[in-house]
């Protein structure tokens, strides 16, 4: 087991490289190839008519004047060494693990992401809840009664909240929610503040995002169950004179959850790593807003901040995903 | 250009201002309703009342580069930071153009001129304090300039204007690395209330640039470059409470603030929360309840423009004014065959204005401009040297012109910023109007973001990729013919990248009459030069004015003092905005 995640763990450093090389790449070497220059590169983080001397200056103080493997190798080191910024009057040392420093707002990325997980993680925590919960709960049951009222109507309002994007729900559920009727807050409040307040500003959300997920478990439990319900095994259960109810939660359902735990893994370690448009929607300031800024201001470090630590989450999810399995499926071994 | 958070705008679509603008609904209300009617904060004060407490929220959807006085160059937010940091003049609270007149703020009067406009001495008033207590001094005044103006590798998000204009602004290296004493010896201040700027030219609108929050105290040991938005000293009305970068801001009453010494503000609200990143439609919805009033000014987005213009009662809780913006198309004087004036006038007499405002949202988002100021900027004088019938185009002249110019058919290419919708539908507009005479032109489009930098503001590039033609939009970093027109029509602005002059003019009279505009005394002669220049860009054709722009605001019930002021491109004064709610 510990080897297992000592060689996976390998493999998500080598992995996180990859992806930073490859963003930096996308939004360094392509405009550099493309024509752009340094130059006109510092020139979007100056204001109006700068003078040589001003381009100059901003292109050392960003350290875009150094070849673009240093300005790569500088950010690297930067992860694990930390690394020191001019502010003006003074200097200050960006702790390890430092993700650069906005070019834009000349903040240090890092307290940005680590103010603003909180807020995601919320947000996902919230949602995947009532989205597996309601998922499964829904698959299991159109399983057992396949064709069945029941049946026909969820995997209907299934396919319904799998069409319907986030930015219609979600503005719908604002609409309808918070101003309409006024059951909700508006304004995110953190879970250390008042937690009833937290939930009840995110409640909104979370069900817009549960909408649009649970609708793929729900259809994901259902053909998983179908298929291990005519098992063999589950026959020999039923054989053996076990309850319904066990032979359903400790063997059939147990069997078909290897699938939707992937799915599961996947979902969450990606909406850790950003719900772009559900915060944008619901103005929550969280990491896939503060990916927005980085785009739209092409503002480089925030962008990179955010690719890594959304690989990062996806990679740890697979890796919880992995050692999962062998809970979930005793069949699966880890080596 | 002072910019004016254009990217919500952006995102209004077209359909939905079609609608709109198609309206019948009643300016002025017609239900017996208790609003003040549509357009009245352009005309006085609504809700004007002196009642203090409760708080008083700000929405943005987007987050603004800096609540830093000396770092910032967006028009909103040089109408907030003077609830924090007092420059030495301003503007008067006051309706449409009653709101340009400037007044002096941390001075105790206008700037005096001396050596033909080429020295201005500003005395501060006595008794200024920040809000730890200690004294405002003009030294305070003196570095807050130098710092924002001239360490541009740390502060490098507003304009540089006092380094362009003061005696050796451009060897000066600023505080942060000019360590000796004295700092920039053409600005100096003999006694603590004394400041006097010493210019490398005459300048009569120096006032002017001394209303930008740059010219806000900054005290030098308090500085730390950088990190000074997160502990903002205060020398306005209104403190920082916290400061939660790209998310929130929460101002409080300075209690060091002193009425005696501001006749400007008033201090009514307990408290003032600026939320960030609000979603757009969030922010009308807000507005619309009454429960904030939009930062960023640019007016309420498509899907609530189309429900308020179209409903009597709503849309008398509207004003509608101009942004002291132009929209206009550049033609690139140095792509050929554009350096031919006549290929320039056939462009001029071929273009669809009513096409053009129509794509762009209709009369409620802007009226056909026939000139390169708009009427809001000081100098205006009403002109249509290509005038059509209906401002419509005229082919038979745009044929002519472009037989002049040696041509039966053009073959260019137009830019326009990707991710602005109404740009891009009023440059296909422009396509269908310009082939009706024989000139073919395709749509080019590019990120706003480096519109400037690296396309359309770079000569090179354009005449690589055959652009004669671009779309634009403008707004005064100040609002006077100089401030307007300077960035567009100067030969100085042009550069190797990152233009502004993108019709890349550089006449020799316009350049001349520039010079001698800024230092004419005399406001009415000064005034006249502006209109000169204006139509002898016309008279060029440098560019094709498209629409004056105009911004469509919903008033939130409940806040007090609203008024739409043009020194900040329409927006409410956010001076003396004052709550009802408790």
């Amino acid at each position: 087991m510990i080897s297992y995640i000592l060689r996976r763990t390998f493999a998500a450093v080598i992995l996180l490289l990859v992806v930073t090389a490859v963003t930096f790449a996308i939004f360094f070497l392509l405009p550099r190839l493309a024509g752009q220059t340094a130059d006109q590169l510092a020139q979007q983080y100056i204001g109006k008519s700068p003078t040589k001397a001003d381009i100059a200056a901003v292109k050392q103080n960003l350290g875009l004047d150094e070849p673009l493997y240093a300005q790569y190798w500088h950010f690297i080191k930067g992860i694990v060494a930390g690394a020191t910024y001019n502010l003006g009057p003074t200097t200050a040392h960006c702790d390890a693990p430092c993700f650069g420093y906005s070019f834009k707002t000349h903040e240090a990325v890092w307290p940005q992401l680590t103010s603003r997980i909180p807020v995601t993680f919320s947000l996902a925590a919230g949602a995947a809840v009532l989205w597996l919960v309601s998922g499964v709960v829904i698959g299991v049951i159109s399983a057992l009664k396949p064709r069945s009222f029941f049946d026909r109507t969820f995997m209907g309002v299934a396919l319904a909240g799998v069409s319907l994007p986030m930015f219609f729900t979600g503005s719908l559920a604002i609409l309808l929610f918070t101003y309409q009727w006024p059951i909700f807050g508006r304004t995110y409040v953190p879970f250390t503040e008042n937690p009833a307040q937290w939930a009840n500003t995110l409640f909104p959300a979370w069900c817009s995002l549960a909408l649009l997920y649970s609708a793929i478990y729900a259809r994901l439990t259902r053909s998983g169950m179908l298929e291990t319900m005519n098992e063999d095994f589950i026959r020999t259960a039923r054989a053996k004179g076990l309850r319904e109810r066990n032979v359903v939660t400790r063997h059939g359902l147990r069997a078909a959850l290897t699938p939707i735990i992937t799915v599961f893994g996947m979902d969450l370690g990606l909406l850790l790593g950003g719900a772009v448009i559900t915060e944008t929607v619901f103005s929550l300031p969280g990491i896939g807003q503060y990916a927005v800024q980085g785009i739209t201001d092409n503002d480089l470090p925030p962008i990179l901040g955010v690719t890594l630590l959304a690989a990062l989450f996806v990679v740890i999810a697979n890796l919880l995903v992995d050692l999962l399995y062998a809970a979930a499926d005793p069949r699966v071994r880890l080596s | 250009m002072r910019r004016s958070a254009l990217a919500a705008v952006a995102a209004i679509g077209s359909a939905s201002l079609l609608l709109s603008a198609c309206s019948k609904a009643d300016d002025n209300g017609g239900d017996g309703n208790k609003s003040a009617g549509a357009n009245a904060a352009t005309k006085g004060v609504v809700n004007a009342s002196t009642q203090k407490g409760g708080t008083v929220t700000y929405e943005y959807s987007d987050v603004p580069d800096s609540f830093d006085p000396g770092n910032t160059y967006y028009a909103y937010m040089y109408n907030l930071s003077r609830l924090y940091a007092r420059p030495l003049m301003t503007f008067q609270p006051g309706p449409g153009e009653e709101g340009n007149k400037l007044v002096p703020d941390l001075a105790e009067k206008a700037g005096e001129p001396s050596d033909g406009g080429k020295t201005w001495t500003y005395k501060i008033r006595s008794g200024l304090k920040y809000q730890d207590g200690t004294a405002i001094t003009s030294k305070d005044v003196k570095y807050a300039v130098e710092r924002s103006n001239f360490a541009r590798d740390v502060l490098s998000l507003g304009p540089n204007y006092f380094q362009q204009f003061m005696q050796g602004g451009k060897a000066y290296k600023g505080p942060y690395k000019d360590k000796s004493p004295e700092g920039l010896k053409s600005i100096e201040t003999p006694d603590d209330t004394t400041i006097v700027f010493k210019l490398n030219r005459p300048f009569q609108e120096f006032d002017y640039l001394v209303a930008t929050p740059q010219t806000a105290p900054v005290p030098q040991a308090k500085d730390t470059g950088i990190d000074y938005v997160k502990s903002i000293v205060s020398s306005g009305s209104y403190k920082f409470q916290s400061y939660d970068e790209g998310k929130q801001a929460v101002l409080v009453k300075n209690e060091n603030w002193d009425p005696k010494t501001d006749p400007l503000r008033k201090q009514y609200p307990d408290k003032i929360v600026v939320k960030l990143k609000v979603n757009a439609e969030t922010i009308d919805q807000d507005v619309q309840a009454g429960d904030a009033i939009d930062l960023g000014g640019t007016g309420v987005q498509a899907a609530t423009q189309a429900k308020v213009v179209n409903d009597a009662k709503l849309k008398a809780n509207t004003d509608n004014t101009y942004g002291g913006r132009l929209v206009y198309m550049a033609i690139n004087n140095q792509v050929a065959p554009f350096d031919k004036v006549e290929c320039r006038k056939a462009v001029e007499y071929a273009v669809d204005k009513v096409s053009v405002q129509t794509a762009e949202g209709g009369p409620i988002r802007g009226d056909i401009a026939t000139t390169v100021l708009p009427p809001d900027i000081t100098g205006y004088a009403k002109a249509d040297v290509y005038a059509t019938t209906g401002n419509k185009g005229d082919a038979a002249k745009a044929k002519e012109q472009l037989k002049a110019c040696g041509k039966t058919t053009i073959s260019t290419n137009i830019s326009a910023r990707s991710d602005r919708p109404q740009e891009i539908d009023a440059a296909t507009a422009i396509i269908a109007s310009l082939k009706k005479v024989g000139i073919n032109a395709s749509l080019k489009q590019y990120p706003s973001g480096k519109y400037f930098t690296d396309y359309a503001g770079v000569p090179t590039f354009d005449k690589k990729q055959n652009i004669g033609l671009h779309m634009m939009q403008w707004g005064a970093d100040w609002n006077s013919g100089y401030g307007f027109l300077q960035q567009i029509l100067h030969g100085d602005a042009i550069g190797a990248s990152g233009n502004t002059n993108l019709s890349y003019l550089n006449d020799k009279q316009i350049n001349e009459m520039l010079e001698k505009a800024i230092a004419t005394e005399d406001d009415t002669t000064r005034n006249g030069l502006y209109g000169q220049i204006d139509k002898r860009a016309m008279d060029l054709a440098a560019l094709v004015p498209l629409t004056y722009f105009k911004v469509l605001l919903y008033r939130p019930s409940g806040y007090t003092n609203l008024v739409s002021t043009s020194a900040f491109s329409g927006q409410y004064d956010y001076l003396n905005i004052g709550t009802t709610k408790k």
